[in-house]
This record gives structure tokens, sequence and C-alpha cells, in this order.
């Protein structure tokens, strides 16, 4: 099964990248953009078919390493 | 005293903390490899030593956070042992959830490497008892991501407890400000556990150990530690 994983900066958390791409794109001339902000997205294959046991080991690899829960928040979406 | 440096890959300033320990205990400290599972028999310190751990990928000190030894640490720290992070050092102990809150990006996106005055807020503790109260002192910074930040709670009671070690500040002693290199709140270089026993800062106390080579403000940290285990 594949699973798509997006973390993202929780909300007040400071976001230095996401401040410096959205000047970017303003200094470019990109029009209308109010706010950015960066995060990243882990695209995961994960073995057998038990959606319910996929979710929880997805749970489990988020809360463990790729998310750090004081400053970041994760989505998974299993396909 | 007994001190123990972990590498990591990645590490690389596990000789400059080798060198202040053996300058400050007369003793070379073992270097344990991060797979270890244990920590050799009678440490009385752990050192997490600066560099760029795992090329710091996912998040600075993620990886290494989680290593086989860390274990071994949380359970030195646990039964009181002393453990140092010095800047990436740091970032693992609160990557590993010994100390807490998390060293961002500096807020200025810029990598810091130049001389920073501190100030000493703590004395009486095994990290700090040979310098003078609130001692402002002239250290080494180098890092890229040393904005440290945690939740309102978390802060308070950092502060409430005298957990702060070192304040970023002027050479007058001023905090806040343009003394600040990286946004981190209240000015914190760096933090204590709830015991004492754990100290995490982004500065290098280690290479400021020889007047040659700019100082030796940081000499203060090592004997503080050296004499604090023969105690």
């Amino acid at each position: 099964m594949k699973a798509r994983i997006v973390v993202t900066l929780k909300n007040g958390v400071l976001d230095p990248q996401g401040k410096a791409i959205e000047g970017a794109l303003k200094s470019l001339g990109v029009e209308g953009v109010a706010s950015v902000r960066q995060g990243k997205v882990f695209d995961v294959e994960i073995d057998g078919d038990d959606r319910a046991v996929a979710a929880q080991r997805l749970r489990a690899a988020c809360e463990k390493l790729l998310a750090n829960t004081v400053i970041e928040n994760f989505n998974i979406d299993l396909d | 005293m007994r001190a123990a440096v972990i590498l990591f890959p990645g590490s690389n300033r596990e000789g400059d903390a080798a060198r202040a320990l053996r300058q400050a205990t007369g003793r070379q400290p073992d270097i344990v490899w991060h797979a270890d599972h244990d920590l050799p028999a009678g440490i009385d310190l752990v050192v997490l030593p600066g560099g760029f751990s795992y090329g710091d990928y996912l998040r600075c000190g993620a990886i290494a956070g989680r290593a086989p030894i860390m274990d071994a640490v949380r359970r030195h720290a646990n039964r009181g042992g002393l453990v140092l992070g010095i800047c990436n050092g740091f970032q693992i102990l609160c990557e590993s959830g010994v100390l807490p809150g998390v060293l961002m990006r500096n807020a200025n996106m810029h990598f810091v490497c130049r001389m920073q005055h501190l100030r000493v807020e703590r004395r009486a503790t095994p990290f700090t008892s040979s310098y003078k109260p609130h001692q402002i002192i002239k250290v080494a910074i180098a890092h890229g991501e040393g904005n440290y930040e945690a939740d309102d709670p978390t802060i308070e009671a950092l502060e409430k407890d005298g957990r702060i070690a070192f304040r970023y500040c002027d050479s007058e002693g001023v905090a806040g400000g343009a003394s600040n290199p990286n946004g981190s709140r209240n000015d914190i270089a760096g933090i204590y556990s709830e015991r004492f026993n754990v100290l995490g800062l982004m500065p290098h106390p280690e290479n400021l150990i020889d007047p040659l080579v700019g100082g030796t403000d940081g000499r203060g940290l090592f004997e503080s530690i050296a004499g604090f285990a023969t105690a």
C-alpha cells in the first residue's frame, strides 16, 4: 500500500523559510500570495493489505520520527 | 572524572570536546559509537558533541536522537548522571525528549559563525560553579538552527525554575535586540533539565580553552564539571 504523509508546522510557529519563499514569490511578481508555510512530504510504501494495521504503523512512524510534535502536525493519506 | 563523548555519523566537534575535557580533568574521555547500546561502566559525564549528525537530514538531531546509544544516555540522565549537549548535541537532546523544546531555523535565515557574549544565569550547578555570578563570557557560536522555541507553559516553567543556563547578551550583559543571534525565545542559549544534571547549549565553550585561539572563557564550564565530579 502507498501512503503520503504531510508534515506541517503548527499554527503560530514561526516559519522563516516559508517567509523567505513568500518574499521571493512576491519579488518575482507572483500576485495574490497572502502567505506561504513550508512543510514536508513523505511517500511511504507499506507491506501488507490491512488498512487498519498500515494506518497504525504510519501513525507510529510519524510520532516516533517523521514529525516533531512539539512544533509539527502530520496528516496521513493512505491510498 | 570519567567522561564519554558520543560519536554520531557527522559529528565533527568530538575532538574539541575531548581536548577540553582532557585539559580540565587530566583524563582522556572514552569515545563511544552511536550504535552501541551501553555506556562504559563508571562514566560520570556523557557529552554529545557538535557537528551535523546524519547531515541534518529530516530535522537537526532527529535521527541521532533515536540512535541506540540514546536509551543508555537517557538511563544515565535518569539516575542523575551528567549529560552535556553542545550545539548539535543540544538539538539531539531536544529531539530525544531529554530536554524540552526544539531548535528551529535561525529567525534571520543565516548560518551564524562568530564570537558571542553570554550571561551565566545560574552559578550553583555542576556546569557553572567555576564562573562568577552572572559572569559575562565570550565564546564561539556556529549554527543555522539555534532558535530555541517551546510552548508558553514550558518557557514559563524554565524561567520560574531557574533552568535557563545561559542567555545571549552584549558585552555589558544586556540581553535582547541585536545581541540575540538567532531569534531564540527569551534570548535562551542553553537550558538545564529539571534536576540540573543535563545541560544543552548552542554555543561552543569547548573551543575557548586556549589563549592562543581566541580566549579561555569556555574553560570554566569544564573545570566546573571536573570539580563537581571530584567533590
